[in-house]
């Protein structure tokens, strides 16, 4: 028999403010977007009455060229950042908890990308990347001789490249911060027993410090799949999602779609579909990557 | 086995010496015990044998080579930490034999030594086991075996002890004097308890603010400090000191004599009030208040029956006062 006490019903009570965000902010919208993705919905009401169409939004979703472009552009957008981001920021903060000198000026001036806004970053980027004197261009006729330029965003084969360079630089701080938190947790006593051992620096990198961050290897690589599977923002202002749809992601083409088109219900089913890719692909990582300590 | 050798031993961290010059020879085969209160540089002391910390000036020879400067992994020595420093993720067998298998020594080898270490230390059947599934007890033994297991000339104890309940403690005192007897390697032992220091110890370095008080055999402390310090840090209770004119009568700056060397005399010279009692069951502790002498602890065999407030006299053998002039002892 469970007895109800005092303690539980304050407990209840201070649930509620956040259960009540949750389920306004989250849950609501989530639920309504798998009705209209079943709907013809759009964006502005139009005389005719919105009606129920079946899966007809899905069907056209699966046959859309565009859509599987940009399934197949995000998928290749998260295989190459995450890794990247992840060993900048792991370099980053392995540097950065080392004996260097002026450490905590650099530790001030590594966390600076994360407090600009996407928007400034992506902005100075578009300076650097600017053809034909960019400054990423002065640096490339350095090498390949005046006259000579690249088109970083207007050329396919190098458009996905220069935004996973970009997304890659703007939010590696967030990591390194995890990283860093994560390496002082690590016993000084184990380097040192390592030493004793006959450890050489990679071999105290691959047995005590790798293993050490486990759980936050985990943790990160769950949050920045899911980050980079949520790639809009430089898409957006950088290249619309060209050339040719090379950049174009699918949180850029439900935008298009729901907003461009004000096909809402179309977005719609785009979104639900996204959520339980990304959803099943989260509980994927868990599974197969347990956190220390669990079974 | 290999002695170890400090010459001129300088430590500074900036502008501030930790230890001013050392000199000093542990012996090969002994088990030397390093002992001071806290901030005394025992452990910096026992982290340069390791190489885990730069010599500021002087030099470091183990079994006669001059390792100042070598990597702590090239010194032969193994090290058991405070906190054990167990490789979480890696197996009881593995946290073992990981030195050896760095060396790159053959398998069949590694798991021949790490089976022996095992034996030895009972924990064969714990092989399989990680660090977080053992008892503070076991996993002192496994960094114990990670130590044996790889044949060190010098063995080097930080405060290993300190992480276990008094009655583990005791425990494995009794088992570090007993593989220190069967292996008879050279082990240097840092600790603050002067317990540990007294009952493990075939010699004992007591040091107090980075220089060396007196270094000798436990017995030899206790009975002949050589100064107040050292007289006042070995020896549980802390011996008594009686300063002034009091002292000056009994030969001395300041005269210290032990609570196990006063007693309940109706004869005695000193008269106190007492102020507290422990009943330790085999002993009894009396802490009272001397008049002219100031406050006196007596530790007395069996069960006393004193209430705090009783006036008591207090006798002792002259020939049990520690007499100390200028900071030294002066000899009975």
């Amino acid at each position: 028999m469970r007895i109800r006490t005092k303690g539980q019903g304050q407990e209840l009570a201070m649930l509620l403010p956040a259960l009540f965000f949750i389920i306004a902010l989250i849950v609501t919208p989530f639920l309504l977007s798998v009705w209209f993705s079943f709907t013809d919905q759009r964006l502005v009401p139009r005389p005719i009455p919105t009606k129920f169409i079946g899966t007809t939004n899905y069907e056209r979703m699966f046959v859309d060229p565009l859509f599987w472009q940009a399934i197949w552009n995000t998928v290749v957008f998260a295989l190459i950042v995450t890794p990247v981001q992840l060993a900048m920021s792991l370099g980053a903060a392995m540097v950065l908890n080392s004996a260097i000198p002026f450490r905590g000026f650099f530790r001030s001036i590594a966390i600076l990308p994360l407090l600009l806004p996407m928007t400034v970053i992506v902005s100075i980027w578009a300076v650097l990347f600017r053809i034909p004197a960019g400054p990423f261009n002065a640096v490339y006729q350095w090498f390949a001789g005046q006259g000579n330029y690249v088109d970083f965003l207007g050329n396919p084969s190098t458009a996905m490249l220069s935004v996973v360079a970009l997304s890659a630089w703007a939010t590696f701080p967030y990591q390194m911060l995890i990283y860093l938190a994560g390496l002082q947790d690590i016993p000084q006593d184990l380097y040192e027993a390592a030493k004793l051992d006959g450890a050489k620096p990679w071999q105290r990198f691959r047995y005590i410090t790798w293993p050490g961050l486990r759980n936050v290897n985990i943790f990160l690589l769950i949050i920045t799949t899911v980050g980079a599977l949520k790639l809009f923002t430089q898409v957006d202002i950088l290249t619309k999602g060209g050339p040719n749809g090379a950049t174009t992601t699918i949180i850029h083409y439900l935008f298009k779609q729901g907003y461009a088109t004000q096909k809402v219900g179309y977005a719609s089913a785009v979104a639900v579909f996204f959520f339980l890719a990304v959803t099943a692909i989260a509980l994927l990582q868990r599974r197969f990557l347990k956190n220390e300590g669990e079974a | 086995m290999a002695d170890v050798v400090f010459s001129a031993v300088h430590k500074r961290y900036g502008a501030v010496e930790i230890i001013p010059g050392l000199d000093l020879t542990i012996p090969e085969g002994s088990f030397t015990v390093l002992v001071g209160p806290s901030g005394c540089g025992k452990s910096t002391l026992l982290r340069m044998i390791a190489g885990l910390e730069e010599v500021s000036g002087g030099s470091i020879h183990i079994g006669g080579d001059d390792v100042t400067t070598s990597d702590p992994s090239q010194r032969g020595i193994a090290m058991v930490f405070q906190s054990y420093a167990l490789y979480p993720h890696m197996s009881v067998a593995d946290n073992i034999g990981f030195g050896l298998k760095l060396s790159g020594m053959a398998k069949t080898e590694i798991a021949a030594r790490v089976a022996d270490a095992a034996e030895t230390l009972q924990l064969t059947h714990l092989l399989d086991r990680k660090p977080k599934q053992l008892s503070g007890g076991q996993r002192q033994r496994v960094a114990i075996g990670r130590a044996i297991v790889r044949k060190p000339r010098v063995f080097l104890f930080d405060e290993p002890l300190s992480n276990l309940d008094a009655a583990l403690r005791a425990q494995m005192r009794v088992e570090l004097a007993e593989l220190h007897s069967r292996i008879g390697a050279t082990m240097v032992y840092v600790t603050h308890d002067q317990v540990e220091a007294m009952t493990m110890a075939d010699r004992i370095v007591v040091l107090n603010g980075g220089r060396i008080e007196q270094a000798g055999a436990p017995m030899e402390l206790y009975r002949q400090p050589a100064t107040p310090f050292v007289a006042g840090f070995i020896g549980s209770p802390r011996m008594n000191f009686i300063t002034g004119e009091e002292a000056r009568k009994l030969g001395g700056d300041l005269v210290g004599i032990r609570p196990e060397h006063l007693r309940l005399s109706e004869n005695g010279p000193w008269i106190a009030s007492v102020r507290h009692v422990e009943h330790l069951g085999a002993e009894t502790l009396i802490y009272a208040e001397a008049e002219a002498i100031g406050p006196l602890t007596i530790k007395a065999e069996g069960d006393v029956a004193l209430e705090a407030g009783k006036s008591i006299r207090i006798g002792f053998n002259t020939t049990d006062l520690h007499r100390f002039a200028g900071g030294r002892r002066v000899p009975n």
